[in-house]
């Protein structure tokens, strides 16, 4: 099985393993990732305004790209998901962006929402399947107490992202369990880190970020697990590295013996 | 049309947000977790665009303490969204002259060398026009 892949800017740069990691595993598990080409930065934040426009064009672009390769379009970080799939909804269902977009897009055919996206957690979900990836470890993290940090770019508007259920997820614990982990639910999974408040206003991350990990800790977890390179930055930072976070495609690759594979 | 009344249809016009479906339960501001740095706090924020009072949310510095989680959206038993009116009003803030919130100038000094590109563009985005 073949999808377009969209990595985003900082999967270029400061979250390289969080993409090698996953490039790896793919492979692993049988599907291939295709680079969309000549890919553009999606912002990093949706524009929620009715009347923004122009700050949504990039990712029509990388939609059509997929359409026009006919493949599901499979995206990694969370703010890049995030961003992409609201896009795609509002070229579906808001007639008023999809007839200005298009307007700018000039497209042989206007783009109209026709493209699937899909994270790559839910690629491993309800494509490959947790059990048939189960079957794939090689190397069970055995033993290891994995808190899944959510946040909110991946769950919120649940309407819209249609990940998982926003206050009571389980795709990242239901991962957890398949590659032999023991997950710990706790209170503030699903809570913000700060996001891109811990540019300007670093004290407000800290709190925040103090909180996370000081109600991951007493469930009694030994790590956290995020698929996101904001969340994993502000966690080392702002919780001043009280708990080891990892992207969860290092701990994928690892389980499926494939980590030594990404070139350092 | 006076200024007042004219920032009152353009923040409904942004945010795509009908402030009088609004119960007053008070839902948004008790999930949020930047309630404590705001001077005017999400459930205040739409009683304030029901009365057309726009200027004082222009000037609140709570436009700067929102993170856009969305909890406010997601958990707000009326679909009210207090969240995008939040943002409206920044929009309608930095889309003036001198509105930004963000100089190139101050970057530099806000770095360490782990800071991700996307923490750079998100602000970008939020904080500036």
């Amino acid at each position: 099985m073949k999808y377009s892949y969209y990595p985003g800017c900082t999967l270029r740069t400061k979250a390289k393993d969080l993409d090698a990691y996953a490039r790896v595993s793919a492979k692993a598990l049988g599907f291939e990732l295709e680079e969309i080409e000549e890919w553009q930065c999606c912002g990093g934040v949706y524009p929620l305004g009715s009347d923004e426009i122009a700050s949504k064009l990039s990712s029509v672009r990388t939609l059509n790209a997929a359409k026009q390769k006919g493949q599901d379009l499979v995206t990694l970080c969370s703010a890049c998901h995030h961003v992409i799939k609201r896009v795609n909804d509002d070229m579906r269902n808001v007639s008023d962006i999809r007839l200005k977009a298009n307007n700018y897009m000039q497209l042989e055919e206007p783009y109209a929402g026709e493209t699937q996206v899909l994270h790559f957690l839910e690629v491993l979900r309800d494509r490959v399947g947790f059990e048939t990836l189960k079957e794939k470890v090689v190397n069970p993290l055995t033993g290891k107490k994995m808190g899944a940090y959510y946040g909110c770019l991946l769950l919120r508007p649940g309407k819209i992202l249609e990940f998982d259920n926003p206050e009571n997820p389980t795709i990242i614990e239901d991962f957890i369990r398949a590659i032999g982990g023991t997950p710990v639910v706790y209170p503030y999974r699903n809570e913000c880190c700060g996001g891109y408040i811990s540019l300007k206003e670093k004290e407000m991350a800290k709190n925040m970020c103090h909180k996370i990990v000081d109600s991951a800790e007493g469930f009694g977890a030994q790590m956290l697990i995020t698929a996101c390179p904001l969340c994993l930055y502000n966690l080392n930072k702002s919780a001043e590295g009280r708990l080891p976070v990892y992207y969860f495609t290092e701990l994928l690759a690892e389980a499926l013996g494939v980590k030594e594979e990404v070139e350092k | 049309m006076s200024t007042a009344k004219n920032h009152a249809e353009t923040i409904k016009q942004i945010s795509g947000v009908n402030p009088l479906k609004c119960m007053k339960c008070g839902k948004c501001s008790a999930t949020c977790p930047s309630f404590n740095e705001m001077d005017i706090k999400p459930h205040q924020f739409v009683s304030y665009v029901q009365n057309g009072d726009i200027e004082a949310l222009m000037e609140s510095k709570s436009l700067w303490k929102c993170l856009s989680c969305f909890a406010c959206v997601e958990r707000c038993p009326r679909d009210v969204k207090p969240g995008k009116l939040i943002d409206a009003a920044r929009q309608m803030v930095v889309r003036e002259k001198d509105g930004d919130y963000l100089s190139p100038d101050e970057i530099p000094e806000l770095l360490d060398p782990e800071t991700p590109q996307q923490l750079l563009v998100s602000a970008f985005r939020r904080y500036r026009r």
